[in-house]
């Protein structure tokens, strides 16, 4: 511990922030696999890298829950539900509810896939509480240095402030949004809400203006917005943790009190803005 | 910062949790909250139905207790009327039956005084022919008189 707070009193404050914001990037630099040991070196190994850290937490709580939603699935009873159903059994029912108020037509996949995207942002968001040394200096960083000669190795522990997490789950949002516009308002149907709406059929290039983007804007806010309240929160603690000295646990405290309103928040503002959006792709147009 | 394969790798591990979801967790718990409801409303109209048999038995019971008490009223008074008409048969039949007998009584009464009236008048006609033998010291001639004490004899 004398160690790691006499190495992290040799960093500045841009290094330090710097440090915990990079990601342990694993791809492809002069022709050999290895881990990216600066940004640099990560961006240098362009999109056929992987972010070890975000992605393996996020792996890891997703089958973390789901496994456990799984076996207590398994063991429930009607009659007599144990602790741990009745957990579950509220957070579905809580979903479902949300669902039913929202969505208007009959799709059977919008309940799980919204307990998913609940669950598992609340999981991942979560891990912002996790203080930024805990599982970062003191923890990964010592085992890369022992094992694997790596120092001053990243780790990030927070998936969703990580953009390709929260892109990534947005995108499949949006694939989904376009697969069920054509398959409910049919392929005409889809290209004529995006070419003659607002404005009818002499606006052509006008309404395309308009609406594609509006189109585009549903992956890219949604993705977007998840990530910078994480990113900014986690940003936060790392500003009050590089130079808030021994003042830094009361400050911890009241922001990380104030992110308990942020992680689930953001958790449900997804699960809803998913349910809005394909609501939205099952309606059909009304001439 | 730099987008890479990351963000497929979300993509596909998202499709594929949200598949595991849909196959394996939503189902079990929507099947059992629905049994459960299900449950919670047949165990509701099994009691709603269980309180209106009650009423209805109550009822029933209700009303056929006063038919039984009818009843029962209907066979007192009969019993009571057959026992006063046997009481009044027995009188009459003992009225009947005292009048017999007093009417028996009498008729022997009758008999016995004729016999006595009989047995008189024959020993007044054997006193009155003693006495007349005495009287005549005589022997008269028995056959001559017999007629004449008959006579006297029938006269008494």
């Amino acid at each position: 511990m004398a160690d790691a707070s006499h190495s992290a009193a040799e960093l500045t404050v841009q290094e330090y922030i710097t440090h915990h914001l990079s990601f342990l990037t694993f791809g492809k630099i002069d022709g050999s696999w290895t881990f990216a040991h600066t940004p640099e070196e990560a961006a240098e190994m362009g999109f056929w890298a992987i972010n070890v850290d975000t992605f393996g937490w996020s792996l890891f709580l997703g089958a973390g829950f789901l496994w456990f939603f799984y076996r207590v699935g398994r063991t429930a009873s009607v009659e007599n539900p144990s602790g741990a159903q009745n957990f579950v059994e509220a957070v579905v029912e809580f979903v479902d509810s949300r669902v039913s108020e929202t969505f208007k037509y009959k799709n059977e996949l919008i309940g799980p896939l919204c307990l998913t995207l609940l669950f598992w942002i609340l999981l991942m968001n979560t891990m912002d509480l996790v203080p930024v040394d805990l599982l970062t200096s003191f923890g990964f960083e010592k085992f890369a240095a022992v094992v694997f000669h790596f120092e001053h190795a990243p780790f990030k522990v927070v998936p969703t402030t990580d953009p390709n997490i929260t892109m990534g789950m947005s995108t499949l949002v949006f694939f989904m949004i376009i697969y069920y516009s054509i398959k409910n308002k049919g392929l005409g149907g889809f290209l004529g809400e995006l070419a003659f709406h607002p404005f009818g059929k002499w606006m052509l290039p006008f309404n395309l203006i308009i609406e594609v983007p509006t189109l585009i804007a549903k992956p890219v806010s949604l993705g977007l917005r998840l990530f910078g309240n994480l990113y900014a929160g986690e940003l936060l603690f790392l500003l009050i943790a590089s130079m808030m000295g021994l003042w830094q646990l009361p400050a911890h405290f009241v922001w990380a009190a104030f992110h308990l309103l942020v992680i689930p928040l953001q958790a449900f503002v997804f699960m809803m803005l998913t349910i809005v959006y394909l609501n939205a792709a099952h309606e059909k147009p009304h001439h | 910062m730099n987008i890479n394969a990351t963000f497929l790798g979300q993509m596909i591990a998202m499709a594929f949790f949200v598949w595991f979801c849909t196959k394996y967790v939503w189902p079990p718990f929507v099947s059992i909250m629905e049994e459960r409801k299900k449950r919670i409303a047949d165990g509701l109209e099994a009691a709603s139905k269980a309180e209106k048999d009650l009423e209805s038995a109550q009822a029933k019971s209700e009303e056929q207790l006063k038919a039984a008490k009818v009843d029962a009223a209907g066979i007192i008074d009969q019993a009571n009327k057959r026992a006063a008409q046997i009481v009044e048969e027995a009188k009459d039949q003992a009225r009947e039956e005292g009048q017999r007998i007093i009417a028996s009584a009498n008729a022997e009464l009758e008999q016995e005084v004729n016999r006595a009236k009989e047995a008189l008048r024959a020993q007044v006609s054997a006193i009155a022919v003693a006495g007349a033998e005495k009287i005549l010291e005589g022997s008269i001639d028995q056959a001559a008189n017999e007629e004449m004490l008959n006579k006297l004899a029938t006269e008494l």
